[in-house]
């Protein structure tokens, strides 16, 4: 044949040196006291840390209502004339050593629906020379008069309002706003010469109202907000307390309650929290860990017991024989 | 080879003359026979008129206008395409869930990646035509001579001059040649892959046309352009005389020119009308099991894509519905009072409608859209793995194994029946002259391999001393039989070798036999110039094998004219050799029908001699009363050879007077030359009347010896649970003999016989009463057929495998409508068949009925023209690229030099390849559900808004980066148990023949598989990162860290199941699968590093966010292990509780 050639190489052979892993009882019992003896330490260790948070946690959405609004939750909210100032204390459990962070949660609130997530310009965040870049932005693109928002889109439109102010033994507790968005999104994302202009100046005020003095990189409540959160139950970075808060101390928390929530039925809680080396306060991946090294070790404990009490005789010659012999082939020569 | 005397070729070979011209002349001019070609006048203004194309072949698909439009109408035949194309034009409006760009690029690619394969053969094909149109050849020109021109010029109805060794350019009709009798001798090769030269003449009306052929016009009135390579009917017009036309006269382009100066032609049929364009026709595709349901999974998996969109749809409308309650909007931040049709609260079910589009293509994930090209790849590399092995590799006649197609393969491990041809395929075809019976004596002592499993069943004993014993036996033969070994003799017996039978008692009796031989045949010799040796071209390798036995014996043909034959023979007076020159007069030819062939020569004593040989069955009624003398012995003799699985012919001559043999001569020329529609009949008459009266020689008995390695091999597919059906034309007798022989029958077996050979069927065929025949033949077929069924079963409840056997006559009742299903009943039942008196119709017709009623995979293997029909009908056809030339191999889907390469074609690459398409596939919706459903989960808590949980080219990418190369890997590389473990455990092969690997429970349980995996990453991922700040300075994890979170989860569980999932790791499964992991990680840096317009949600985030999280790496450690314990426990257990035969394997292996 003329276009032909054998090759003979293990290779072209399929004979390459190959390593045959095989699932022996003595590699499975191996694999899963290996993985319990290494997930029950690191467990151990995350909850440790996840422990050694501290949180305080305050939903105030209704607590925040006056009780001859319990009815008419949305009404007040959006009334202009209410009062909405709402005190809350929080007691330390224990010593919180700064910087302590403050967070809003909210819930049931979908900043990951398709609506809103697209519903913002990139460029006309990033750069003053697309500011009239409103495309994806309806209906919060142009004002009335058909002069671009900056920022426009839902996202900006909605953007959280409620303020608080925190103080301890009548002392104001400075919260540091500086330093809470991501460092590339300040710098990427959104331009330092980019300033608001015709925000919230339609007939329907959605959130906060920005400074229009300010350019967007440095708004970075903003920032924060417009990256938008996964899940509807979502916490965002309100500040920072960069003191100690000592244990058993009252904190008095003085909250603008702005923010509809209650129209979607919405919760609203005012966190502070330390973090450790995992971060904040969540047991779920300790106990998780834990969990199933433990399952690992129980199930090695059964295969080693099913492997004592009823090992397979592998020295058998009916091993090897197939255990539905095909029709006609009851021997074989 | 020079100079024909005058003696026409029409005069001496009877029957070849008049074969073809048959009852169709008639239809000349009608429907199908419309052809009009104007010969050597393409000017001639009705020839213009009928606008035949020009001789510019184009075997290309595309042309540069059509490829384009063409090759993308191919491509959307595939549903799956239409899919992809549908939901990529949908994607640039509103609706769809992410950039338009990264759903159509991957369609493009592979769109693309199909166009550029196609261009590229379509490119090579252009090639080879430009080579083939620009060729040169001679054609007569107006200015009365013959010019150079190029084969795309050349026109219907040219005279054509070819030269010796060139090719024909087109379909041409010969007028004559350099010899006078107007015959040429062509090589077919790259027609049918025949080597052997086969001989054309032209009508004599023709044949002294030389020059002035300016003065030659005539027309041709013939069938149309047909793919028939062996008919050809039509009528040349010439000088007011009709002279019918056969395919004798027909050179067809492709073919070459040998052994003859050079031809005159007229062109007949140009470019695509040739009968070689026509048979280019593709052969049926042939799509496998394994594929056929993968389609049925595509299909579920699109429905289970509908279901799930269905479910975000309607949940999807019930949410927006209730953003406006009571004139009241809820989720007040997504404006739903001015919104779009897609979110309009007011118009929720058509926002849901719009969404379920959306859903189709956000989850289009489940349904891969790499897999198809995927699969070619892999298949592809598999065919390139089998065409490499050096183990398929035949050495003698240098052929590897060769995959012709690739849509085969797992096929091939799911084979259940093999149907074999047994000629050329179990046996070598190479025929070898063993024994002789001359004058009631027998001569010759080898002993055939039947004749060794018969005594090997008479013995009884343990095979090994038998064994012992004849290997002794051959070897004390070696010692005195030393010299040289001749293809096609194996001949051993000192009592009539080298010259010694003179001294026998009927010498004369003996040299006459070995004249026979020598004579009677149609074979050419080559003579070898410089070492002066002799082979021999025959047609067929019996007929060598008389030749070179006749050589051996000292009768030495050396030469052949058009009308004599000479030979070297030893003198019985003298005892020396002298050349002896024989006058050719007539050759009678063989035919399947005639089963005899004769010669009538003239000696140089000047006495006419008919010599003839044929089939015992017509040569012991044609024998004269004092011509009998030995008939007893050497029928006694027959009956041994046939039992020892040889192939016998009976020798005989007879003096003809010449008185005789004018009249003879005279009745003859008259049966030729009439005119009426018995004609056939007539001339069969005449040659009847002279092969009469005949004198008994002998017989001569050959061997067609099995192939090597052929009784293990049918021993290892039939413990492999394989069933084989040999269906061959031989005797009842001879195939039993072979079946014993290549171990397809044993001894402990219980044989069911059904035949038509029983006394009451032939009585009654003596009668002639043809009704009645097919009446009583129908009847006891059925009655066999309903015992044999009774047998099977009292022989299954006793652990007895049966084997069924028989013969053509009975198969035609037996597949005959009524019996059709209860003949395939008990033969499904029996572990090996035998239909023997098979015709090649009836071959094929049996392997669609096998293929129907079991609906199983069937294999069939054959080497010769005869099988064709079977190769194409049976799922996978395999041809044997062996003597009787390339048609098999042509029509086949695989070619194996020999036999016993089956046994590892099907064993190790069938297994191999089987095993690795359904694990691959499994695989592949495992990956895609893993992924597809993450997206699905996702939507649960994005209140099904149709926005995906990753960045769009990370999604893109999924499929083409980060998993494919380990899948492609598996589906090319794996192995469960090495080639050698293969072959000792045949019953590995069962895991693909009851289709294990490949069943609905394996498949759901992969995709269950998928299911869990999805959910655990998704669920395990959100408790543990989603709240809380996932980092020491606070910051919590967005939309944009959870994506890359779970997309590194998914990639990491996917890849690390696949390393759970394969035995077998090279470097390369390592290279792969650890490299997919890592360059998901160097892709997102530098896909972070891009500006934010272009990464968009994946800008920095692992280099910012991700990688300085403790939380981002200890929560995708735990959830990639978490995600395979389900995987790993189910196969430990699995492994321990109720192993596969593979693993049995393996930990056997293991145990040592």
């Amino acid at each position: 044949m003329k276009d032909f050639f054998l090759v003979d190489s293990r290779f072209s052979q399929q004979e390459l040196p190959a390593c045959k892993p095989m699932l022996t009882p003595g590699l499975v019992i191996m694999a899963f006291i290996f993985i319990g003896t290494i997930f029950i330490p690191i467990g151990l260790v995350s909850l440790f840390a996840s422990e050694s948070v501290v949180e305080i946690v305050d939903r105030y959405d209704k607590g925040c209502i006056p009780e001859k609004y319990g009815k008419h939750m949305v009404a007040f909210i959006q009334s202009k004339e209410t009062n909405k100032t709402c005190l809350r204390t929080l007691t330390v459990p224990k010593l919180m050593k700064n910087p302590v962070y403050v967070y809003y949660q909210l819930d049931n609130f979908y900043q990951n629906h398709r609506r809103y997530v697209k519903s913002r310009n990139d460029k006309q965040l990033r750069s003053k020379a697309y500011a009239s870049e409103t495309s994806t932005c309806a209906p919060e693109a142009t004002t009335a008069n058909g002069s671009a928002i900056v920022p426009c889109g839902l996202i900006a439109w909605s953007l959280f309002n409620d303020t608080y102010g925190f103080s301890v033994k009548n002392k104001a507790l400075e919260v540091s706003k500086k330093n809470i968005a991501w460092k590339s999104d300040q710098d990427s994302k959104f331009g330092s010469d980019v300033f608001p202009k015709n925000f919230q100046s339609g007939g329907l005020i959605g959130g906060a109202k920005l400074n229009s003095s300010k350019p967007l990189s440095e708004q970075e409540d903003l920032i924060v907000w417009m990256r938008t959160a996964a899940l509807p139950t979502f916490r965002k970075l309100y500040g920072k307390i960069e003191v100690d808060l000592e244990a058993n101390e009252k904190i008095t928390v003085l909250i603008q309650n702005n923010y509809n929530t209650y129209g979607f039925e919405g919760k609203k809680k005012l966190v502070l929290s330390t973090t450790s080396w995992i971060g904040g306060k969540n047991d779920f991946l300790g106990i998780a860990y834990l969990t199933v090294g433990g399952l690992c070790l129980f199930l090695a404990i059964n295969f080693v017991l099913v492997y004592v009490i009823h090992p397979r005789p592998l020295g058998d010659p009916s091993f090897l024989s197939w255990n539905r012999n095909p029709a006609g082939h009851c021997t074989y020569g | 080879m020079q100079g024909g005397r005058g003696i026409h070729f029409s005069q001496l070979y009877i029957f070849s003359y008049i074969q073809s011209f048959q009852d169709d002349h008639s239809q000349i001019g009608q429907k199908g026979y419309s052809r009009v070609v104007y010969c050597n006048d393409p000017d001639n203004p009705e020839a213009l008129k009928l606008k035949y194309r020009g001789n510019c072949i184009s075997t290309t698909k595309y042309t540069v206008f059509n490829f384009v439009p063409k090759s993308l109408f191919e491509q959307f035949r595939r549903v799956a395409n239409i899919y992809f194309l549908v939901a990529a034009c949908v994607s640039f409006s509103p609706l769809a869930p992410y950039r338009a760009g990264s759903i159509v690029l991957p369609l493009v690619v592979v769109i693309g990646a199909t166009m550029v394969k196609e261009a590229v053969e379509d490119w090579r094909r252009r090639k080879q035509d430009i080579e083939a149109n620009n060729r040169k050849v001679k054609v007569y020109g107006k200015d009365h001579t013959f010019h150079k021109t190029k084969w795309k010029n050349v026109r219907v109805g040219d005279l054509v001059r070819v030269e010796k060794d060139e090719f024909f350019p087109a379909d041409l009709l010969l007028l004559s040649s350099s010899y006078d009798d107007g015959i040429c001798y062509v090589e077919t090769m790259n027609l049918d892959g025949e080597t052997n030269l086969k001989v054309k003449r032209c009508l004599e009306a023709t044949a002294a046309l030389r020059d002035e052929f300016w003065k030659f016009k005539a027309i041709v009135r013939c069938e149309d352009p047909n793919e028939h390579l062996y008919s050809f009917i039509g009528n040349l017009y010439h000088e007011n005389r009709q002279y019918p036309l056969s395919p004798h006269q027909i050179l067809l382009r492709d073919s070459k020119l040998r052994n003859t100066e050079y031809i005159y032609g007229v062109v007949i049929f140009c470019d695509h009308d040739t009968k070689v364009m026509q048979n280019t026709i593709h052969p049926p595709s042939k799509r496998s099991k394994v594929e056929r349901k993968m389609d049925k999974i595509i299909y579920f998996l699109f429905s289970v894509l509908v279901l799930i969109s269905s479910i975000g749809s309607v949940l999807f409308g019930v949410q927006t519905k209730n953003d406006i309650s009571g004139g009241r909007y809820k989720r007040w931040y997504l404006r739903p009072d001015s919104t779009t049709v897609f979110f309009d609260p007011r118009r929720a079910s058509l926002a849901s409608f719009c969404h379920f589009l959306t859903g189709l293509m956000l989850y289009g994930y489940l349904i891969p859209i790499s897999l198809y090209v995927s699969i070619e790849i892999v298949k592809v590399l598999q065919t390139i793995f089998i065409n490499q092995d050096k183990n398929m590799y035949y050495a003698v006649t240098e052929k590897p194994a060769l995959a012709r197609t690739s849509n085969l393969n797992e096929d091939l491990g799911q084979v259940h029946t093999i149907l074999s041809d047994k000629t050329g395929t179990l046996t070598c075809n190479s025929m070898e002259f063993v024994k002789c019976s001359i004058a009631g004596t027998a001569y010759g002592r080898g002993v055939t391999e039947v004749e060794k499993a018969i005594k090997r069943r008479k013995k009884d004993g343990d095979p090994e001393s038998v064994e012992a014993s004849f290997d002794m036996e051959e070897h004390s033969g070696n010692i005195t039989d030393s010299r040289k070994s001749i293809k096609g003799f194996n001949f051993r017996d000192e009592r009539i070798m080298e010259g010694k039978w003179i001294n026998e008692l009927h010498a004369y009796v003996i040299q006459n036999f070995f004249r026979v031989l020598a004579i009677c045949h149609t074979a050419i010799p080559d003579v070898n110039k410089e070492s002066g040796e002799i082979s021999y071209e025959a047609e067929s390798p019996d007929e060598a094998a008389f030749v070179i036995a006749a050589r051996e014996f000292g009768f030495e043909f050396y030469e052949r004219t058009q009308t004599s034959i000479s030979l070297h023979e030893l003198d019985l007076k003298t005892g020396k050799k002298v050349a002896r020159a024989y006058k050719l007069l007539h050759v009678l030819e063989f035919s399947s029908s005639r089963k005899r062939m004769s010669v009538i020569v003239r000696n140089e004593e000047n006495q006419l001699l008919l010599l003839c040989k044929g089939a015992d069955s017509v040569m012991f009624e044609r024998l004269s009363e004092d011509g009998q003398i030995f008939e007893i012995e050497t029928k006694d003799h027959i009956s041994r050879y046939a039992a020892a699985g040889l192939r016998t012919l009976v020798i005989a001559y007879r003096e003809l007077g010449e008185q005789e043999y004018a009249i003879w001569k005279e009745d003859l020329f008259e049966a030729k030359t009439s005119v009426s529609a018995d004609r056939d009949t007539q001339v069969d008459a005449a040659a009847d009347k002279i092969e009469r009266d005949l004198i008994l020689l002998g017989a001569t008995a050959v061997e067609d010896k099995l192939q090597k390695g052929v009784p293990e091999c049918i021993k290892n597919l039939s413990q492999a649970g394989v069933k084989i059906w040999v269906l061959t034309g031989d005797k009842m007798e001879t195939a039993v003999n072979i079946g014993y022989a290549c171990r397809l029958l044993r001894e402990e077996m219980r044989q069911i016989v059904i035949t038509l050979d029983t006394p009451d069927i032939i009585a009654l065929e003596k009668q002639r009463d043809k009704e009645a025949i097919a009446k009583a033949s129908r009847e006891s077929v059925t009655m066999q057929i309903r015992e044999g069924k009774s047998q099977v079963i009292s022989s299954r409840q006793s652990c007895v495998s049966s084997a069924l056997i028989i013969d053509g006559k009975s198969l035609i009742f037996a597949l005959a409508e009524n019996l059709e299903s209860l003949f395939l009943e008990l033969a499904i039942d029996c572990s090996s068949v035998i239909c023997c008196r098979s015709s090649p119709k009836q071959k094929a017709l049996v392997t669609r009925l096998v293929k129907k009623a079991t609906g199983k995979t069937t294999l069939a293997i054959g080497d010769g023209a005869n099988d064709v029909g079977m190769l194409q009908e049976a799922d996978i056809g395999v041809g044997i690229s062996g003597v009787e030339g390339m048609q098999a191999v042509m029509a086949s889907d695989f070619a194996i030099g020999q036999f016993c390469f089956l046994e590892r074609l099907l064993l190790v690459h069938g297994h191999w390849c089987y095993r690795r398409i359904a694990k691959m596939i499994c695989y592949f919706f495992y990956k895609d559900i893993t992924f597809g459903l993450t997206l699905f989960w996702f939507e649960a808590y994005a209140s099904f808004s149709g926005q995906p949980a990753y960045n769009d080219w990370c999604m893109t990418f999924y499929n083409v980066f980060f998993t494919s190369l380990p899948v492609i890997a598996l589906g090319i590389f794996d192995q469960d148990v090495s080639a050698s473990l293969c072959l000792e455990y045949p019953l590995l092969y069962q895991e693909g023949l009851q289709n294990i690997l490949f069943s609905w429970a394996r498949i759901l349980g992969w995709m269950f598989n998928g299911v869990i995996s999805s959910g655990i990453i998704y669920f395990f991922i959100t408790s543990s990162v989603i709240h809380q700040a996932f980092r020491r300075d606070g910051r919590v994890a967005e939309y944009e860290v959870l994506g890359v979170t779970l997309y590194t989860c998914v990639v990491w569980t996917v890849n690390c199941q696949m390393a759970l999932t394969i035995n077998y790791f090279t470097w390369i499964q390592h290279f792969f699968i650890w490299g997919c992991i890592i360059f998901w990680y160097i892709f997102l840096v530098i896909y972070g590093l891009l500006p934010p317009t272009l990464s968009t949600t994946a800008y920095q985030v692992l280099v910012e966010a991700c990688a300085s999280s403790p939380l981002y790496w200890l929560s995708t450690f735990f959830v990639v292990i978490s995600a395979l314990i389900p995987y790993f426990s189910y196969k430990a257990f699995q492994i321990r509780f109720c192993p596969m035969y593979h693993n049995k394997i393996q930990i056997a292996r293991l145990k040592g």
